[in-house]
């Protein structure tokens, strides 16, 4: 069987780490920079980042309207918190004129939790995968979940994994980790 | 809010921030309408400082912390990281940055020292801290005292990219060389970096530092940006090089855009046309070396 072949979008962010762990689930892992990385793709990967940085490069890098289409028609896609913002219907607390890429009918708040002095690691429950180790960096929360969206884990009462069909994100960082299990469940739960 | 057994200020948390940072510009900002140009630009954080390095060579005198007022205003007009410096040793300077909620601490040689044999402890504390590198030891010491990002130094506030490029391929070529030793020859390695054996052992086994490590000093122009970047930085810090040129939001664009895709020569190309007037700059050449800003910390 031939590997699945999951993008990471390496416009900006913690690329390195989520090719290593896509890597130790066994899949090609394809750093994206160009519209033409984006072709033969089985799912994609968002990395953490600064999300107003990340939807400016989009722009700029003619990134925007191919990906937005390709997720929009069913690509399957794992943001990251940055990368949970990004594929946000709407986030709160950004920059009005903030690039999204959109699909995922959630709100966001970005940095949630607070500054980096609020930032924090801690175990968090993900539903179908057991408890994780969250690492939570200036982090976003879920504020508001569609009826089609299913919550994966919370911290308190707020969100901070989902999933809606083919499109999966977490307000924390398991790339950080070492532990392969998000990975894992977004390549055989969300791209196969 | 959190779990009970969440923490805060961990070294995962602290130098996962950084990480978040690679592939990024970050730029030094003086007033809120200057870090709001920054952030329009796609910078991935501000440093908010009172006088940018070129200002605080030309005027002399000492340079501090800056107002937190400042940096108050400074954090309410963006979304992105906001850093400040505070001078090598003072760490009450960096406790208030930490009381006031910046996201990073730079423990700047661009500031006057405030101790000339001491530098911060900064696993005291919450916030994390970048700090500047000359060497591969230097780096490795700053780390040891909790430095969870590590920037070359260069020599701030001169336009001259050649110190930057001298400090990011010193470490890396002594990195480069650590990989070749055996577990004697790291012992000896250690002795001669005057740095601990076990971050030693972990740069040799990594390949690179435990830590991410930006280029800062001199870097002016798109095709500086890039350069460092094809050197083997993760990022880069641009002080004077944006606000004093003459068309800075449309130069601070074109850095970002040279950085994400430095090995791009065609749009390094297009990015650096009628860019107007870069800063003027001095040649590191022409400094005395009572000037030389690098050769502060220890």
């Amino acid at each position: 069987m031939v590997a699945a072949r999951v993008g990471v979008l390496a416009l900006q962010g913690d690329v390195r780490e989520h090719v290593s762990a896509l890597t130790a689930c066994g899949v090609l892992p394809v750093e994206v920079k160009r519209p033409a990385d984006l072709e033969g793709l089985d799912g994609i990967v968002l990395p953490g980042g600064e999300s107003t940085t990340m939807g400016k490069l989009l722009r700029i890098f003619e990134l925007l309207a191919p990906l937005r289409e390709l997720i929009g028609s069913g690509l399957p896609a794992y943001g990251t918190c940055a990368g949970m913002i990004l594929l946000a219907s709407e986030v709160v607390d950004g920059r009005h004129d903030q690039e999204l890429l959109g699909g995922l009918d959630i709100t966001v708040r970005r940095n949630a939790f607070g500054s980096q002095v609020h930032s924090f690691e801690g175990p968090v429950e993900v539903a179908g995968v057991g408890s994780v180790h969250g690492v939570f960096i200036r982090a976003p929360w879920v504020e508001r979940a569609g009826s089609s969206v299913e919550v994966l884990a919370s911290v308190g009462e707020h969100p901070v994994a989902v999933r809606q069909g083919h499109l999966l994100a977490t307000s924390f960082h398991p790339e950080l980790t070492g532990d392969e299990r998000m990975h894992d469940y977004f390549v055989t739960r969300v791209v196969s | 809010m959190a779990d009970t057994s969440a923490s805060t200020g961990t070294q995962l948390v602290k130098r996962g921030m950084a990480e978040q940072l690679k592939g990024g510009v970050i730029m030094d900002v003086v007033n809120a309408e200057q870090a709001r140009i920054a952030e329009d630009a796609g910078a991935v954080a501000v440093m908010a400082l009172e006088r940018v390095p070129a200002d605080i060579r030309r005027d002399g005198g000492v340079s501090r912390m800056s107002d937190p007022d400042m940096i108050d205003g400074i954090k309410a007009e963006v979304t992105i990281p906001v850093m400040a410096k505070a001078r090598i040793g003072h760490f009450v300077e960096a406790q208030v940055l930490q009381a006031i909620g910046v996201d990073y601490i730079d423990e700047s040689e661009v500031l006057t020292p405030a101790d000339y044999a001491h530098h911060i402890v900064k696993s005291d504390f919450t916030v994390p801290f970048v700090c500047g590198a000359t060497n591969l030891g230097e780096a490795l010491r700053r780390i040891s005292e909790g430095a969870a990002m590590i920037r070359s130094k260069g020599e701030a506030g001169t336009g001259d990219v050649s110190q930057a490029t001298t400090h990011i391929r010193t470490i890396l070529g002594q990195i480069k060389r650590l990989t070749t030793l055996d577990d004697a020859e790291l012992f000896e390695a250690a002795k001669e970096l005057r740095a601990p054996i076990e971050l030693v052992k972990e740069t040799a086994s990594l390949g690179r530092l435990p830590v991410v490590l930006f280029v800062a000093g001199g870097v002016a122009t798109p095709a500086d940006a890039a350069m460092m970047m094809q050197l083997g930085a993760d990022g880069v810090f641009i002080g004077s090089g944006i606000f004093k040129s003459g068309d800075p939001a449309a130069r601070a664009r074109a850095c970002v855009e040279a950085t994400a895709y430095y090995e791009d020569a065609e749009r390094i190309a297009k990015v650096s046309r009628g860019l107007g007037e870069a800063m003027v700059g001095i040649s590191v050449d022409s400094l005395g070396a009572g000037d030389l800003l690098a050769q502060r910390g220890w």
